[in-house]
């Protein structure tokens, strides 16, 4: 499982390309959808990879973008 | 409520306009001022630098009149009562900031000692020349409150009327003094502090929650609030709601600037100050502010021994403009006699409100002086003899 | 092995509380870093734990000036160059207030230009955060004296021929006491030196440089947000300590990013009470402090 998950605000999303470059884990791509502004948001292409860093989040300009970690399960993880 | 009496010099004094000026402010609760050295104002700042650290306060030099300007600003919604001082080429850079302060509701003073202009002028000597400006300098549509003392006395009472003024209407008031009155010394009474009324900052009471920082319920004033208490306020010079925030469109404009403009207006009446005399059974009015009143008060007593019918109306507040008792008096006398250190000025006023009933004569005096009491009465005699068309 | 449920209702970017979400999404353009530093700017708040209401924000005119409109704080959007007077006012006028000035470059060193470097001199207690897009941005791309030579803008359509503003060199010799460059690459970085400059008392400046792509970058053909980020990427090179003489910025040339300045003097307001109270002893009467008034 991974160790963090990224949320997107997809509307506010102005296509900028930081979140997806400086993602560490190669995390994110942007898809070929659009938001209502034309834009195309990112969309999480290897989920696993995800760490929770919360780089995207630091980077957005738009607030579009929030990584968390996600809470250890409680019966171990064999 | 009343003074606090730590600002309260009281006493008989004999001090000049400059000198009162700052006891007014002091009086009025002022603790902070923001300043930049101008010939004749110089020292009302000077001396609140050397009272208010025994009082407790701050005075700031800036570096210019454009910082001293908004740095006064910035100590209001800081928590403070604050104002600057300054003349003609100061008052000129501070008149963005005073739009600044009348779009944003910030309540503080502004003291002009008129010097002759324009640009550099006449540093050292009087003129009533910016009062059109006053009321007009910055750009847009915004409204102020004017006053002109024309004494060392006054220069203190009316300061203290400033200050409440500023806060009651939540508006910059200019305090139109002129380098005559500015530097003439009298005798100036300080009354003890309990017998000086001042108006507190309308702060609201409202939750966190509730509070509008530009809403106002049913009058025109909105309720502040200062920085630090957990407001978290937005102000902005942009057009905005009534959250405060920017919000550019004709509607809010419309609605905006139309309450700036009546919260000062529907209150005209109100807040208009003048001293009258003689009035009924006038032929001439003279019509006077600031130092000019005093000399006119001699040339109205002459004509008034010439057995001339001569009434006087000095005007106290210059803005907003007393239309509504010009217009009546227009209906009852010949004549405005208008005496000004300028080259016509509030006369423009008293002809635009006498609405074509009663004739309007200017005596103009390019500044540097004050007009001789016979210049004046010259004008009188002649409006005298006029006939109503 | 179960695979918990992740609770996808409860998570909040963690800087939203900072933010006036009732006003977003904001008026910046795509890959303009200003959000970005605004971002770097909430995350030092949290870090640094400061008391969020006695904290204002004041800024100015220009693209970086309507920071003031969408952060949760008392903030103020004042006039075009004078958001460091009217910061001052603030600040003496109520000294438990921690004053933020977050305004863009043209804003600070154009017509701000003397009220920057007087708060400097004073060593007033605010902590001034310049975004500089080495461009007047809102204003449609005109030059700005942190333009770099060479660069064409919308008023030197042939290219300017004016040497730029070496804003930490200026403001260190101005007095600042804390004195800090990053770029909106260095997010990390400038969180820490804003965390760093709410501990310092004193004048603290903080440059950040962004990328303009609608209007720096586009008119001088050097990409988009990203490509510009990645310049920062490759072309900083951090030297803490660095002197400030040799920072100065070209178009494509190194920037030298860090932590330049980080001195000890007296601040303003200390300056001011030391001065009177030696001068008038025990006539001296402290100013009163703010009385917070009754809200529920």
């Amino acid at each position: 499982m991974a160790k963090g998950r990224v949320s997107i605000v997809v509307e506010h999303c102005k296509s900028c390309g930081y979140c997806v470059e400086f993602c560490p884990s190669h995390v994110l791509a942007l898809s070929s959808a659009f938001n209502s502004k034309g834009y195309h948001p990112p969309h999480v292409v290897h989920p696993e990879k995800c760490s929770g860093c919360d780089l995207c989040g630091m980077y957005c300009p738009d607030f579009a973008i929030f990584a968390t970690k996600n809470a250890v399960p409680k019966d171990g993880d064999k | 409520m009343k003074a606090d009496p730590r600002g309260v010099l009281t006493g008989t004094h004999f001090i000049d306009g400059d000198h009162a000026c700052c006891e007014g402010a002091l009086a009025a609760g002022a603790r902070f001022a923001a300043g930049y050295p101008i010939t004749p104002s110089t020292e009302v700042v000077e001396r609140f630098a050397s009272r208010v650290p025994r009082v407790g306060g701050t005075f700031i030099q800036m570096e210019d009149e454009l910082a001293a300007s908004i740095t006064l600003q910035g100590a209001v919604w800081g928590g403070a009562k604050a104002f600057t001082v300054t003349s003609g080429p100061g008052f000129s850079l501070m008149m963005e900031h005073i739009g600044y302060a009348a779009m944003t509701e910030t309540p503080c003073v502004f003291v002009d000692v008129q010097r002759g202009g324009p640009s550099t002028g006449l540093p050292t000597l009087p003129a009533q020349a910016d009062m059109m400006q006053a009321r007009w300098g910055s750009h847009g549509d915004y409204e102020i409150i004017a006053l002109c003392p024309n004494s060392p006395q006054e220069c203190f009472d009316l300061t203290i009327k400033a200050f409440n003024l500023a806060e009651e209407f939540r508006v910059p008031v200019m305090f139109m003094m002129d380098e005559v009155v500015g530097h003439m010394t009298e005798k100036v009474i300080i009354p003890p502090a309990d017998q000086i009324e001042v108006v507190p900052r309308k702060h609201t009471r409202k939750s966190v929650e509730e509070y509008l920082p530009y809403g106002t319920n049913g009058d025109q004033v909105p309720e502040m609030a200062h920085a630090g208490e957990g407001y978290n306020f937005h102000v902005t010079g942009l057009t905005h709601d009534e959250h405060g925030y920017p919000n550019m469109t004709p509607a809010v404009q419309d609605k905006l600037v139309r309450r700036l403009q009546n919260k000062i207006r529907d209150a005209a009446d109100r807040i208009a100050m003048f001293e009258e005399e003689q009035l009924d059974g006038a032929d001439v009015v003279v019509v006077s502010y600031g130092i000019t009143s005093r000399v006119a008060q001699r040339a109205i007593g002459v004509a008034r021994e010439m057995g001339l019918h001569v009434g006087k109306l000095r005007l106290i507040t210059a803005w907003p403009f007393p239309e509504k008792k010009i217009r009546e008096l227009a209906t009852k006398v010949k004549a405005f006699v208008v005496p000004e250190l300028n080259l016509g000025q509030m006369v423009h006023e008293v002809e635009r409100a006498a609405a074509g009933n009663a004739k309007t004569f200017p005596v103009s005096h390019a500044g540097g002086g004050v007009h001789k009491p016979e210049d004046i009465l010259k004008v009188i005699v002649e409006a005298s003899r006029c006939q109503i068309v | 092995m179960s695979d918990s449920l992740i609770d996808i209702t409860n998570v909040t970017n963690p800087v939203e509380p900072f933010l006036r979400t009732d006003r977003m999404p904001h008026i910046w353009c795509p890959g303009c870093g200003i959000g970005t530093t605004v971002n770097s700017f909430a995350r030092a708040l949290i870090e640094s734990k400061i008391d969020l209401g006695s904290l204002a924000l004041v800024s100015g005119i220009g693209c970086t000036g309507r920071v003031a409109g969408y952060v949760k704080l008392d903030s103020f959007h004042t006039t075009h160059g004078r958001a460091i007077p009217f910061a001052t006012g603030l600040k003496l006028a109520n000294p438990k207030l921690n004053v933020v000035v977050y305004s863009g470059d043209g804003d600070l060193s154009a017509i701000g230009g003397n009220h920057l470097i007087h708060a400097a001199r004073r060593n007033i207690d605010l902590k001034v955060i310049c975004v500089n897009n080495l461009i007047y941005a809102m204003t449609g791309g005109q030059t700005a004296p942190t333009t770099p030579n060479h660069s064409t803008t919308s008023t030197n359509p042939y290219g300017t021929f004016e040497p730029s503003f070496n804003l930490p060199h200026l403001v260190e010799a101005a007095g600042a006491v804390y004195v800090a460059r990053w770029t909106t690459f260095h997010v990390r970085q400038l969180s820490r030196s804003i965390s760093e400059a709410f501990k310092k008392k004193g004048f603290s400046f903080i440059e950040v440089i962004s990328p303009c792509p609608t209007l720096y970058q586009r008119r001088n053909k050097l990409g988009d947000g990203l490509e510009t980020m990645k310049y920062y990427k490759e072309k900083s090179k951090v030297r803490n300590g660095c002197p400030t003489s040799e920072v100065g910025l070209s178009m494509t040339g190194e920037i030298v990013v860090g932590k330049f300045v980080d001195r000890d003097r007296p601040d303003y307001q200390t300056m001011m009470r030391g001065q009177y109270q030696e001068s008038l002893g025990e006539k001296f009467v402290e100013q009163d402090e703010q009385e917070v008034p009754v809200c529920s």
